[in-house]
């Protein structure tokens, strides 16, 4: 990881952003910005489904001298009701931090708080 | 083709299972790495089978690819359950080589190697999450419960109406706390085990047969 002297970008990204944007498109800016040393916090998270194909693509790219992967917080998926559910209102995704691991560290998470620790001296732009 | 092969293969069992719900389900252990998994698959595959699934290690990623036994029998009571159960590399959002180095003493090449095949593994895990019946999530008993993978395996099988067990492994640890895991995930049934010692398992197969052979509807993604 190449330390840089100019601190540490946090991005807070509407919903509106997002909501236009293919899942695919959404996964792609995420670990684009992700990878670029930037620590994303999301208004609406990603569904389940979304949060797998993340993990999928950071798989894909990780590389061991520059990319080792992302740290990700959430919270759990908003409830539905019954009668949302019988019009098939699905669950919504909760405010979301995602960044890159050698960055950001998930120190706790529960139902109503998500405690991170940035390392310090490793931010780029 | 045996007897009770034919009556498998039969429209009349088919119908019946359709009624009934399921007796012949593929079963994933899923969780995050070190938390157990093929410890557990070797617990299950010794009671029943007399065999083991794989190797285990105290460092993490041990296993790196998806291995499976097929027709696995679980018997409770007057019920059973016939599975085939897949172990799957542990999931995580981050690997990094140099905790092979630093943590456990490994060589570079050999900590690049591995780093290399988990990545593998972790995708493969995923894409086995598509075709599976229902899953024995593995968590830590001593560890905290609320990480994204857990949570993300979870969402994923809710979405598609698949049930899911929680194993609370390591039981047999000074600090485990299975209360907390049954807190965290109140919607779901939490086992307390320890795959190691053995605690506990008959209560776990007993769920096994009970929950994953209820009829459901599975949801396409």
């Amino acid at each position: 990881m190449v330390k840089k002297d100019s601190g540490i970008t946090f991005n807070l990204i509407s919903h509106q952003k997002l909501e236009h944007f293919s899942s695919s498109d959404k996964l792609k800016y995420i670990l684009s910005e992700v990878k670029e040393g930037r620590i994303l916090v999301l208004e609406h998270g990603l569904t389940p489904t979304e949060q797998a194909q993340l993990i999928e693509h950071t798989m894909k790219e990780i590389n061991h001298d520059t990319f080792i992967g992302i740290e990700i917080g959430g919270y759990e998926n908003e409830k539905v009701g019954f009668f949302q559910r019988v019009f098939g209102v699905a669950k919504k995704p909760r405010m979301t931090v995602i960044g890159p691991a050698h960055l950001l560290r998930m120190v706790h998470k529960d139902n109503d708080m998500i405690e991170t620790t940035i390392i310090p001296g490793k931010g780029v732009n | 083709m045996g007897l009770l092969e034919r009556f498998r293969e039969s429209r009349f069992s088919k119908m019946m299972f359709k009624i009934f719900g399921k007796n012949h389900a593929k079963i994933g252990i899923y969780g995050p790495p070190n938390v157990g998994k093929t410890t557990l698959a070797n617990r299950i595959l010794r009671d029943w089978t007399g065999d083991i699934m794989g190797s285990v290690s105290e460092v993490p990623h041990e296993t790196r690819r998806a291995k499976w036994k097929n027709n696995i029998r679980i018997d409770n009571g007057g019920s059973s359950l016939t599975m085939d159960l897949v172990d799957t590399p542990g999931i995580a959002t981050k690997i990094d080589f140099k905790e092979f180095m630093n943590m456990y003493g490994m060589s570079k090449d050999d900590s690049r190697a591995r780093a290399k095949e988990a990545t593998e593994g972790v995708i493969e895990a995923i894409r086995w999450l598509e075709d599976i019946d229902g899953v024995v999530l593995v968590m830590d008993a001593t560890q905290d419960p609320f990480t994204q993978v857990n949570v993300t395996i979870i969402g994923n099988l809710e979405a598609r109406n698949l049930p899911i067990l929680i194993a609370a492994n390591k039981i047999d640890a000074e600090n485990a706390s299975p209360a907390t895991l049954k807190s965290a995930f109140p919607q779901h049934p939490v086992i307390p085990i320890s795959a190691l010692t053995g605690y506990n398992t008959e209560n776990l197969y007993s769920m096994m047969v009970k929950e994953f052979g209820k009829k459901r509807h599975k949801q396409r993604r």
